[in-house]
């Protein structure tokens, strides 16, 4: 007992010892001492992997002096024997906001484009100038919350903008404030998300971001080279920064393929932090090379007691509920170096259960243990101070009664710097076993069991009677009150003792009636933990990840296959027309040959005998499968903006324009503005990443807009104040940005041809003007947003001034008012079949404005703009036969052939022509009709939709969700605690959304 | 081929044409007219191949086979021969804000949702623009009636059934205030604010909503029960709710709203109802059919809710609810919903696509709306006694391949097919050929 106290004395005074020299001294005198403490006999884990059984660690002035069996313990040094316990080094989280303020959100709700800020960047999500450890002020309660989970060293940032700044990296100290900042600035940091801080417009979208972050970096380079008049200390401190680990909080599976392609371009190594859903796309993650972070936080079960609730989750929702304690595993056993962090978890307090949680799924321990201590530390490249228990760390340790990820296992200590924090009373005894209690010569049996620190009571008489008890015991004080069988009465008689042998307790009994006499317990067997069968939680079965891992995904990529379709009608799109009776081979991805009785070993025969194949549906204007925002709006022009960044391959209406038979689409952005951003032009390979859905070598394009949203005639309250308000305006943003595009042309034209040798400075890279520049050089196409002639005119008008053509018109719904000069410019046009009214701009727009327009010779395409209307673009071209008498073969040219012209891919799709990619679909009739079907679409010869595989997916889907739900009422069975069930809402973008 | 007295009278129509705005509606029938040897759909399930059918003063006075009947010549005095094309009943837009919004982004020219919660009171048909130009885009394929009905709040107001060939909304009615409209509460709604949206949660005041409406139902029968000294309006304009010469249309999706509504109409005392939306309407099937109650479908060229529902849920929606004794109408509510009516029939069309043989997939649109809305009697099939609102397709008028109008009536009146868009088609194609 005496060594206990003078240990605790000890140890209390500990931190003073090693207090900085020159600090002035109020408290007291000067206490200063080199004292050494020894932990010996126990269990050592130097790092995860290298373990020393009955070993001794040997700790002063806050650090590891000596750890091994072999230790000689000087003489003024305090030990503690720690015989059947283990050591281990505490945990790091280099993600944490610990010790910030939240930033403050603006109230501000009008938009503002221009910066309020003086001597900064221009944009103020770029923060790279905030410090964390100036805005940082430790907090010792969540310190506690901290110690308690087992974490001496936190990193800590102000999680606000895009560049956040510079994270600083704490030891949780609770002792010595002076101690705490081991290191100012250890890390960088990024993200996809908007300063609260902020007003300004600019970006609105996920792809304005990833924009701004590589105009940052360009002109970060500029700037370091002295070009720059004005002074910018956000580009300064990032500059400064450089150096330090660049954390990019990516938040997602997607948008960590995004942040590592923005590395890669500039040559960045970020570490990414996750969100838990990287299994999902684990392939893609795993060739990223990045190292992670990653939460622990799974979702919690969602109550689906109520079947009306139920119904209306997602699949998704309930499987990533199943499958999230994968994650671990999975990104273990795929190679991928991680440190785990707290983020994001609702309480401290389920970090443990947790990540017992992936353990029990099948994640290593050991792997487990390096992701939060040797991990961290040499992502930080602290791996000689930190992470370790070797000679010259930290003395940050946490000291347990067994294996640390072992469910029994108690945490007791927990050292910071050589500072004890008391988790749980490590000087507890076990009590805990089955004694004969004497009271005052009366015999009862007494069994304790619970935990160590919290051991329950069941007393008996003699004869099996149960007698009503409660024990407590703090400080190895044992004090149990035994209360009588009646409750209306209040004969209480209450034991107390202090233990010191558990074999035999004794102490002093208190009788309901003031009497004090002796009793004393001797244990006759020791504790056995009863295992209830009933609540051993089996684990659940996990649903298989599919690609994508939603309903409808497919649980292997499907491969490209060789078919024969037999006997169809085949709609050629070439001089050849409509075949009837014909066969066409797939092979090798190409069509390989279109003819009657063909045959080849190798295929698949599809009889067709009164089917209709055609050439994919392209869709020339569509907004679906893009993350976080179509529209780029917070400036008038955002050229240096591409939805080729933000393509979103998890999006479940990929499958379902494939099953209206669309396999080719133009992604574009919205028209909030004059000059948008650029498209992707998309293969939709349900199942392949974002990247292998794109062409390759796609012509370029980029979308332009006109009218009414440009010049926010229909935004509504929110005065609009940014430039152009009317179309006269629209045509000198052009007008101006042409000038200014040409001009830096050429002076990177000038500087690339003389300047390079001579003295001349390299231009600033200027990504919206270099786009411009390549429409003004014909290397990239235009399709352009327009309604009503006069503003039809006026951009062919500008285009000619600056001599390049406009190549697409989109929507154009006064095409047929202007065709005769639309024809003499050379631009196509890709329209709606029939929408009119929702706008004053479309007032004058008829159904026969495809008609028209085709007959004056232009090539004419009809689009979407809308997610539903995609699937049915087939129906969609049947109108141009109803009300323009257009003839059949044509019309379908309308969404197959001349689409593909207007997007400079008609050398590879559009037609069914031996050669040309095999994307092709059958259709149980003819396609123009209502009445229609696809029933097999494929793209480069792979089956991306099947309408019988279609059928057994559905029976599939029915079957996981009661597998689920299943596994989620059982969880609430158990009292696991639950939440209500919820959906994320669905975005479905048009041209003129505005939100992301 | 038409007759000559036809074609003068559509010369007479396109001179008419040139000096109005709007079409201008056409004159009362008073010359009979007989349709011959048109494959006739009755929009009872029914087909005639080589049919007559014959009308005078706006009324049916003939539906049979050509072939079997004999008619003195002269009968009429107009003969259409409509050989190889098709004749059907004229289509009904139920559920609609045709001439209630003119254009959709401009406020001005929005009527459809007055302010308030409770406001039976708000009747439709005083704000409806007769010769809307968007309207008169509806009838050339085939659209011909609609209900017209207020939008917002939780009891939106009352609505009307109109022709679509009226000077004005007195003129254009067919049956005035024939329901009243309740959004009934929903069990999810979106969480979180305007500037940042949350997820889509369970609606907590789900219960204490529907009190609210079934308390103001009740203090309005318990107003209407007996003669109180002081006018309430508001209480008032339900009486037709109970004494069931109206009826109650109640908005709703979800299958527990939908039993919901059920048992609140019950215990409400109101006569009849509808379920307007009725996206899992299937899943009740019985419980509708049950208790007679009709379902207009919502808009089924739209997703599903869900990701992993069905890919073609809203497309076979109207089969599985047909199968079950389900009473079905479509509807075509939601985006761009005034100019979009133009392809109800399609919706029709895809219904059929995806199981329902043709002839159901026409009832969902003439007889069965007609029925739900309760104008059984005077519209909705090719029968006689009927208004003769019809109209002569070249094709199956279903689809979009195929539905071309050459003739349509209104109450027997031959209505202009011309539009603000047929003109302009006309004024481009002569710019062109100027050359």
């Amino acid at each position: 007992m005496k060594k206990i106290l003078l240990l605790l004395f000890f140890s209390f005074l500990l931190p003073k010892t090693y207090a900085q020299e020159y600090f002035p001294n109020n408290e007291s005198v000067q206490n200063k001492t080199s004292n050494f403490t020894a932990f010996t006999n126990a269990k050592i884990y130097v790092t995860p992997t290298q373990v020393i059984e009955k070993g001794t660690l040997l700790i002063q002035h806050g650090k590891v002096i000596g750890v091994g069996t072999n230790i000689s313990i000087p003489k003024n040094c305090t030990t503690i024997n720690l015989d059947g316990k283990s050591i281990y080094p505490s945990f790091i989280d280099i993600y944490t906001s610990f010790g910030i303020e939240k930033p403050k959100a603006t109230t501000e709700r009008n938009p503002s484009y221009d910066t309020n800020r003086s001597g900064f960047y221009w944009n103020e999500s770029i923060r790279s100038e905030v410090n964390a450890y100036q805005a940082f002020k430790y907090d010792q309660t969540k310190a506690e919350e901290l110690l308690k989970a087992g974490f001496g060293v936190v990193g800590t940032h102000v999680p606000d903008g895009i560049a956040r700044g510079s994270g600083t990296l704490i030891a949780l100290n609770n002792f010595e404030k002076k101690d705490q900042l081991l290191s100012d600035k250890v890390t960088n940091h990024f993200a996809f998300t908007k300063s609260v801080t902020t007003n300004q417009s600019y970006p609105s979208s996920l792809m304005g971001m990833m924009a701004l972050l590589r105009q940052m970096y360009y002109d970060l380079d500029w700037y370091k080279k002295g070009n720059s008049t004005t002074k910018d200390l956000s580009l300064e401190a990032l500059a400064n920064n450089e150096k330090l680990v660049q954390i990019f909080a990516s938040e997602d599976k997607l948008n960590s393929l995004r942040a590592a392609k923005i590395a890669k371009e500039f040559g960045l190594n970020y570490v990414l932090k996750g969100n838990g859903n990287e299994f999902e796309r684990i392939e893609e993650i795993k060739k990223t090379n990045s190292k992670f972070i990653i939460p622990v936080n799974f979702p919690e079960a969602y109550d689906v007691s109520d079947p009306n609730q139920a119904n209306q989750m997602e699949l998704k929702d309930l499987r990533f509920w199943n499958q999230a304690p994968t994650n671990l595993k999975v990104l273990a056993d795929n190679g991928i170096i991680f440190a785990l962090t707290t983020d994001k978890l609702k309480k401290m307090e389920d970090f443990r259960p947790n990540l017992l949680r992936a353990i029990k799924y099948g994640f290593d321990k050991t792997k487990a243990l390096e992701a939060l201590t040797t991990i961290p530390a040499a992502l930080l490249g602290k791996s000689n101070v930190m992470g370790t228990l070797k000679t010259g760390s930290l003395a940050n340790f946490v000291i347990t009664s067994g294996e640390i990820f072992d469910e029994k296992t108690v945490l007791y200590e927990n050292w910071v710097q050589g500072n004890k924090f008391v988790v749980n009373d490590i000087a507890t005894k076990d009590i805990r076993g089955n004694y004969d209690l004497t009271i005052n010569a009366e015999k009862y049996k007494w069994k304790i069991d619970g935990e160590i620190t919290a051991p329950k009571s069941e007393i008996t008489t003699v004869d099996a009677k149960k007698i009503k008890s409660k024990l407590t015991m703090t400080n190895n004080w044992i004090s149990t009150v035994i209360k009588p069988n009646d409750s209306t009465k209040t004969s209480f008689t209450r034991l107390i003792g202090y233990v010191e042998d558990t074999q035999n307790l004794s102490g002093k009994a208190i009788l309901f009636n003031g009497n004090e006499v002796k009793w004393s317990a001797v244990k006759t067997s020791p504790f056995v933990k009863a295992i209830d069968s009933s609540k051993i939680e089996k684990n659940n079965m996990i649903i298989p990840t599919t690609f994508p891992n939603v309903a409808f995904g497919n649980l292997k990529k499907p491969t490209a296959e060789t078919i024969l379709f037999k006997n169809a009608t085949v709609w050629t799109n070439e001089k050849d027309g409509i075949l009837e009776e014909t066969d066409v081979l797939v092979k090798n991805g190409k069509i390989a040959s279109i003819g009657k009785n063909i045959s080849d070993a190798s295929a698949t025969v599809v009889e067709a005998k009164g089917k209709h194949l055609t050439s994919g549906i392209i869709d020339e204007h569509s907004h679906i499968a893009i993350s976080n925002g179509v529209n780029e709006g917070g400036h008038n022009s955002s050229a240096e903006v591409t939805i080729q960044d933000v393509v979103n391959s998890e999006d479940i209406n990929i499958y379902r324009d494939l099953a209206g038979g669309v396999t080719t689409s133009q992604l574009l952005h919205g028209s909030a503005n004059p000059i948008g951003g650029r498209s992707a032009i998309v293969k939709w390979k349900w199942g392949a990443p974002a990247d292998e859905m794109l062409y390759k070598d796609q012509p370029g394009f980029i979308k332009f807009a006109l009218g009414e949203n440009v010049k926010q005639a229909n935004w509504g309250n929110v005065n609009p104040t940014r430039f152009p308000q009317t179309r006269m305006g629209v045509e000198q943003v052009f007008t101006d940005y042409f000038q200014r595009a040409k001009e830096y042309d050429l002076a990177w034209k000038n500087y690339n041809s003389t300047g390079k040798k001579g003295k001349g400075k390299a231009p600033r890279v200027d990504l919206e003007l270099q786009t411009l520049a390549e429409i003004l050089n014909k290397e990239r196409f235009i399709s352009c947003h327009s309604y009503v002639q006069s503003e039809i005119l006026m951009l062919m008008n500008v285009a000619e001034k600056f001599d390049f053509r406009v190549n697409t018109y989109t929507h154009i719904l006064e095409g047929y008012k202007v065709a005769d000069k639309m024809k003499e410019h050379g631009v196509g046009a890709s329209t709606f079949s029939d929408w009119w009214a929702y706008k004053f701009e479309v007032n004058d727009a008829i159904p026969f404005n495809g008609p028209i327009m085709h007959n004056a010779g232009i090539v004419v395409a009809y689009n979407s703009d809308d997610a539903e209307m995609s699937r049915r673009l087939n129906q969609e071209a049947a109108k141009a036969v109803k009300y323009g008498n257009v003839s059949e073969e044509d019309a379908w040219k309308f969404v197959t052939l001349n689409p593909a012209k207007l997007l400079h891919i008609d050398d590879k799709v559009g037609s069914i022509k031996v050669g040309k990619d095999a994307d092709i679909v059958l259709w149980n009739t003819n396609p123009l009709s209502i009445y229609s079907k696809a029933e097999k679409t494929l793209i480069e010869g792979v089956v991306y939709y099947d309408a019988q595989k279609d059928e057994a997916q559905r029976v599939a889907i029915a079957k996981e969700r009661s597998e689920l739900i299943g596994q989620l009422l059982q969880e609430k069975n158990k009292g696991m605690t639950t939440q209500e069930p919820k959906k994320t809402e669905k975005k479905e973008y048009h041209c003129d959304t505005l939100e992301e | 081929m038409i007759s000559k007295k036809i074609y003068l009278l559509i010369l007479a129509f396109s001179i008419s044409i040139l000096t109005q705005a709007q079409q201008t509606p056409a004159a009362k029938q008073s010359k009979s007219i007989l349709i011959l040897n048109a494959t006739a759909h009755l929009g009872n399930g029914e087909i005639i191949e080589n049919s007559a059918i014959g009308f005078v003063d706006g009324k049916i006075t003939l539906v049979a086979d050509a072939r079997v009947i004999r008619l003195a010549a002269g009968a009429y005095d107009v003969t259409i021969d409509a050989s190889g094309k098709h004749v059907y009943p004229g289509f009904i837009a139920p559920n609609s804000t045709l001439g209630l919004v003119e254009i959709d982004a401009i406020k001005s020219s929005d009527d459809e949702d007055e302010i308030g919660a409770m406001k039976p009171h708000v009747r439709s048909i005083v704000a409806y623009t007769a010769d809307s130009k968007v309207i008169e885009t509806v009838r050339p394929n085939g659209i011909l009636m609609a209900q017209i009905t207020p939008r917002g709040g939780v009891i939106s107001g009352s609505s009307s059934i109109v022709q679509l060939d009226a000077w004005h909304w007195k003129d254009a009615l067919i049956k005035e205030n024939d329901g009243i409209h309740i959004n009934f509460p929903t069990t999810f709604k979106r969480g979180g604010t305007r500037f940042e949206p949350g997820n889509i949660e369970a609606n907590k005041d789900y219960s204490k909503q529907i009190l609210e409406l079934s308390s103001f139902l009740s203090n309005a029968k318990a107003y209407l029960g007996e003669s109180s000294k002081e006018r309430n309006l508001v209480l008032e304009s339900t009486k037709g709710l109970y004494d069931g010469s109206q009826t109650l249309f109640i908005h709703a999706n979800e299958e527990k709203q939908i039993i919901d509504a059920v048992q609140f109409t019950k215990e409400s005392g109101i006569k009849k109802m509808v379920i307007v939306g009725g996206y899992e309407a299937y899943k009740t099937a019985e419980l509708l059919q049950k208790n007679n109650i009709g379902v207009l479908l919502r808009r089924v060229h739209e997703m599903p809710e869900n990701d992993d529902h069905d890919i073609d849920l809203p497309y076979k929606n109207a089969k599985l609810l047909t199968d079950k004794g389900v009473l079905v109408g479509l509807e075509n509510s939601g985006a761009h919903e005034r100019m979009n009516t133009r392809n109800l029939p399609f919706l029709a069309g895809t219904c059929a696509a995806y199981g329902l043989d043709k002839e159901q997939a026409l009832q969902l649109i003439t007889s069965n709306t007609a029925k739900i809305l309760g104008i059984d009697a005077q519209c909705g099939t090719l029968e006689q006694g009927k208004d003769a609102t019809l109209f002569v397709s070249e094709g199956d008028a279903l689809d979009m391949r195929t539905n071309k109008l050459t003739n349509a009536f209104i109450q027997g009146r031959m209505i202009s097919l011309e539009t603000h868009q047929t003109k302009l088609n006309d004024r481009y194609k002569t710019k062109y050929n100027q050359k």
